[in-house]
């Protein structure tokens, strides 16, 4: 939902992105139009146009002219090269620069992220069970 | 922030407005675009009223000059039959009913909605024929709303319309306020002390204190443009240091900092790594921190994020 913390027009722009990206959105679906995200969320519709407008300078929306706004082929592949650069920069090189300061090698660091994994997987099983 | 298409229809050249021996409005300068949906905000004797009412020719200023689509409103009705104002205590004649106070609406506002405006009172549950004097507050209130709303006229003020209207029957106000600005664009102007639940509404917002505009930005630029930090006070100061300080309150070692300003991503990892935790300031309480008197007996109980205790 909408929080204090950011332009909403940004939040907006990244809910549908969300959607594209776990395949609730599929390429060349058709997107709600910015009246029904404004009513839904309850926010300005200029706000909401905003947000929508973004992602088709993006390229991953386009507007058909009279009928709505569509997911453009090959958005998701887009999101997520950018996803996954975020990724690397919000996660990865902190990883490394804290196991740096620790003196943890590469080798013991891959070793640490399967364990995490494997341990992942176990603890999931025995919620299963 | 203004796009080129955009334009200007009221112009306000300082313009101050005097009672006896107070300042209601003290040269105040600002211009308000087409098309979008205003929050008018401060507190109680800010000035609100007095500006809406100069706005659309209710009073007259001291001095300076005020354009209403290039023209001045008073006395001119080419002006103020594309206006709708809707006051707080708005007054209708005593022996009408809502449905009569509606028909002469219809009269007067050339892009009268009667089917909007029967669906609205069925929203609101309104008694169309009792006549208006036995209504509650809500339900007179809710005559207003109806009348602003279906007016769909091309500049609409809302001055605190909701007295006595409940939670369920405000947020009806605020869904059809978008749904009927989504397909019929015009200029609102809300006023409100109810600032939580009208931000995400408003497109711009004007903040008026002691009769000086204080805030005029887009609601976007102000959403998470000052944070609160909260932690050890020794870690807090060190963290806040050099930043503009908006309030300050402090529990044994605990400290709680309001500051204006953006975090970059580092120094949220910064303020982590600290133990400090940051939380964004509302538009509520940035109000609250900035129409504030620091005085001491008010800082004692800043923590407090209503503007006011309503009447």
């Amino acid at each position: 939902m909408i929080d204090e913390s950011r332009p909403i027009f940004m939040q907006i722009a990244e809910l549908i992105e969300n959607d594209i990206v776990d395949g609730a959105l599929a390429e060349e679906a058709q997107v709600p139009s910015t009246n029904e995200f404004a009513a839904f969320y309850r926010i300005n519709p200029a706000t909401a146009a905003k947000g929508v407008n973004r992602l088709v300078d993006e390229g991953i929306l386009y507007k058909k002219r009279g009928i709505g706004m569509f997911v453009a082929t090959g958005a998701r592949a887009l999101l997520l090269d950018r996803r996954r650069e975020e990724f690397f920069r919000q996660y990865v090189q902190p990883l490394a620069r804290e196991a740096r300061k620790l003196g943890i090698g590469k080798e013991q660091l891959a070793q640490m992220l399967s364990r995490s994994e494997t341990g992942t997987e176990t603890s999931e099983r025995s919620v299963a069970q | 922030m203004t796009a080129p298409g955009e334009s200007t229809i009221i112009e306000i050249r300082n313009v101050t407005k005097r009672y006896k021996d107070t300042t209601a409005l003290d040269d105040v300068s600002l211009n308000i675009y087409g098309g979008k949906i205003y929050g008018l905000l401060g507190r109680n004797g800010a000035g609100k009223t007095t500006l809406m009412s100069v706005l659309t020719a209710q009073g007259f200023q001291t001095s300076g000059e005020i354009r209403v689509f290039g023209e001045h409103p008073y006395e001119n009705d080419r002006v103020l039959s594309r206006i709708c104002f809707i006051r707080e205590s708005q007054k209708y004649p005593d022996d009408f009913s809502a449905e009569q106070a509606f028909a002469s609406a219809a009269l007067f506002f050339s892009n009268w909605d009667k089917a909007f405006a029967r669906r609205l009172a069925d929203d609101f549950q309104l008694p169309l024929k009792r006549r208006i004097k036995k209504l509650s507050r809500g339900q007179l209130s809710a005559v207003g709303v109806i009348i602003g709303l279906a007016s769909r006229a091309e500049v609409t003020f809302f001055d605190e319309p909701y007295l006595g209207l409940d939670a369920v029957a405000r947020q009806i106000f605020y869904d059809r306020l978008v749904e009927d600005y989504s397909e019929h664009q015009r200029t609102i102007i809300l006023s409100s002390h109810l600032i939580d639940e009208v931000a995400n509404l408003l497109e711009h917002v004007i903040v008026i204190d002691k009769g000086k505009i204080m805030i005029d930005d887009d609601a976007e630029a102000i959403r998470g443009s000052a944070f609160t930090v909260v932690g050890t006070g020794t870690r807090v100061a060190a963290f806040t240091a050099g930043r503009e300080i908006l309030h300050r309150e402090s529990l044994a070692s605990l400290a709680s900092v309001s500051v204006q300003g953006r975090l970059s991503e580092g120094e949220r990892a910064e303020a982590a790594e600290l133990g400090l935790e940051v939380a964004p300031v509302s538009l509520q309480q940035l109000i609250v921190r900035r129409t504030m008197d620091p005085g001491p007996e008010l800082s004692m109980n800043g923590a407090a994020t209503e503007l006011e205790v309503s009447p």
